[in-house]
């Protein structure tokens, strides 16, 4: 039988704010336990919550961007169940009135363009940390995190695949660090899926019963979560058995999904809008501000790529993968570089040797300028593109500039004709049995024929004008 | 609707409140009176009447973000039962 995946991600975001969603208590990370606490957040009798105005901000942002409706009016709501990292007892959330709701997400998988289509997203409060360390049995609560302000953003069914679900994360990841409402450290937490997994049956219409894989905190646990799920669920179903509703931990050691919860003890969070907070109410001037300060958008910039530079779409969606990235590219087609070269040079070797290093684009030592000097001596056939590489590895290594290198080296390309004609009549000479194979109609031997030049230039030849000569002399 | 006394009893250990077998039917008797308070209100015809979510008519107030709050830790945790390196000690959790 051919299953089909659905799958929905439920992803918690950090907003970048100074202080609390409803204290004045500092939200920076990695403080020592509860130094950064406020009557609130350890739910001290009597406390009262009041909303910063920036998480407010940071949502009616996100929102915008997706194009989604931003509800003038929107309700704070208890979500009850009790855990000691929760010290009220419930967690204020958003349930029926959510800030935002719609809105989509364009992804693009092997070049297919998808949209995903959003639920909502509603603000929120984290809870704090349990430490299961070493406390004579004891389970050890820092509240620090408690209070820090989180937009819980959630997609409808409609990924297809694990392929499907990771480019959604990464194309939502891109739009709040892009509009700079969360810091997207997913070491520390900023950034966590969970994914709702189920299959059923090519062609059927409902739903199969769904299991949730909670917390994954990177793409590539999110890809391995969902195939381990689903191929359990496929082989549960076939061998007779039945999937019952559940929530799940993965476990990358393992590789497999194991059971956390089920639906008998799922919890029954009894929400009911919070007495302790009136209705939030977002008037048009703010919403007018908030949309005019949007910086352009991944999928704006992307198709303005496109048809400004006139590169392939998929060169469009690499290169505006983030912000800093999309700056570089257009720094460096400002310099003058062409833009093709400067957009294969970018998602090339730059960013081959930025992976190795695991580094992003905002260190890379070599800047747009310098590599725009670089892109100009192959265009203007100073160097070959195979040089070129040694250059930039050079310029990677050393910071001097491209002109330094080539000169101090001896780089600078032949193609002065007569020089390499001299070349390519020894390289003749010496290769009898590839002249005969190309003269019997094997065009492959002429490129060995072409190697043979460079490598006896050391790379310098012009490998187009070595191929003419060849093609000429062996007529 | 009316509750079982199943239902009193999952209510109440969902609210980490301990409802002994003896006030198991009182507590039913007086959580139904309140089904039926609810009950009355539901007839009410309120139809084309926007639901309130606040007793009062008034909109959230916002405060700037700022992180002001000193840290208060020796003071917050000269009241806690239980105290080790900075953290509140709790009974073993696991989930």
């Amino acid at each position: 039988m051919k299953w089909e995946v659905v799958i929905g991600l439920e992803v918690h975001t950090q907003l970048t704010t100074s202080s609390k969603i409803f204290s004045p208590a500092s939200t920076a990370f990695g403080a020592e336990p509860n130094t950064q606490t406020a009557v609130v957040d350890i739910a001290l009798p009597g406390a009262l919550p009041v909303m910063n105005r920036a998480a407010v901000d940071k949502a009616i942002q996100f929102g915008l961007a997706i194009g989604a409706r931003v509800n003038r009016k929107s309700v704070f709501a208890r979500k009850n169940y009790f855990y000691p990292d929760l010290p009220k007892g419930y967690q204020i959330s958003q349930f029926e009135l959510p800030i935002v709701e719609g809105g989509q997400i364009a992804i693009n998988v092997d070049g297919v363009e998808k949209v995903i289509n959003l639920t909502r997203a509603h603000l929120e409060e984290d809870a704090g940390k349990s430490l299961h360390g070493d406390y004579h049995g004891a389970t050890g609560i820092d509240l620090n995190r408690a209070g820090t302000p989180l937009l819980e953003i959630v997609s409808e069914p409609e990924m297809r695949s694990a392929a499907e679900a990771v480019a959604y994360a990464k194309a939502l990841y891109s739009l709040v660090t892009w509009i700079g409402i969360c810091d997207g450290n997913m070491q520390e937490g900023s950034f966590r899926c969970d994914v709702n997994v189920s299959v059923r049956p090519e062609g059927q219409a409902e739903f199969g019963t769904r299991r949730e894989i909670k917390n994954l905190n990177s793409f590539r646990f999110i890809e391995q979560a969902i195939r381990a799920e689903v191929q359990w669920q496929i082989e549960t179903i076939e061998d007779g058995g039945k999937i019952e509703q559940a929530t799940v931990l993965f476990d990358p050691d393992t590789g497999e999904t194991r059971m956390m919860r089920s639906k008998e003890d799922a919890h029954d969070y009894r929400y009911f809008p919070d007495p302790d907070l009136p209705p939030l109410v977002i008037d048009e001037d703010w919403i007018e501000r908030v949309r005019n300060a949007l910086p352009e958008l991944p999928h704006d910039m992307q198709q303005r790529f496109e048809r400004q530079y006139g590169i392939p779409a998929y060169d469009a969606v690499t290169l505006t993968a983030s912000k800093a990235l999309a700056g570089y590219y257009e720094a460096t087609v400002a310099a003058g570089a062409d833009a093709k070269l400067a957009s294969n040079w970018i998602m090339g070797d730059i960013s081959a040797t930025l992976n190795r290093e695991e580094q992003d684009i905002t260190a890379c030592p070599v800047s747009a300028a310098a590599l725009a000097a670089l892109i100009g001596r192959i265009a203007d056939k100073t160097i070959n593109n195979k040089t070129a590489k040694d250059v930039l590895k050079k310029m990677w290594e050393s910071g001097d500039s491209t002109d330094a290198i080539i000169e101090r080296d001896g780089l600078k390309q032949e193609s002065d004709s007569g020089a390499i004609e001299a070349i390519v009549l020894e390289v003749i000479a010496a290769n009898p049995k590839s002249v005969e194979e190309y003269r019997a109609g094997k065009e492959k031997a002429l490129n060995s024929l072409v190697g043979q030049v460079m490598k006896a230039s050391r790379g310098k030849a012009d490998p187009a004008v070595a191929l003419e000569l060849l093609k000429q002399k062996l007529a | 609707m009316s509750l079982s006394l199943d239902d009193v009893k999952r209510i109440a250990r969902l609210s980490r409140i301990a409802v002994t077998d003896d006030e198991l039917a009182a507590t039913q008797t007086q959580l139904n009176r309140i089904f039926g308070l609810i009950e009355e209100m539901r007839a009410v015809d309120t139809t084309g009447i926007e639901p309130m979510s606040h007793a009062q008519d008034v909109v959230l107030r916002l405060r700037d973000d700022a992180a002001t709050a000193p840290n208060r830790r020796e003071a917050f945790q000269a009241v806690a039962p239980a105290v080790e390196d900075g953290l509140y000690l709790v009974p073993k959790v696991i989930e």
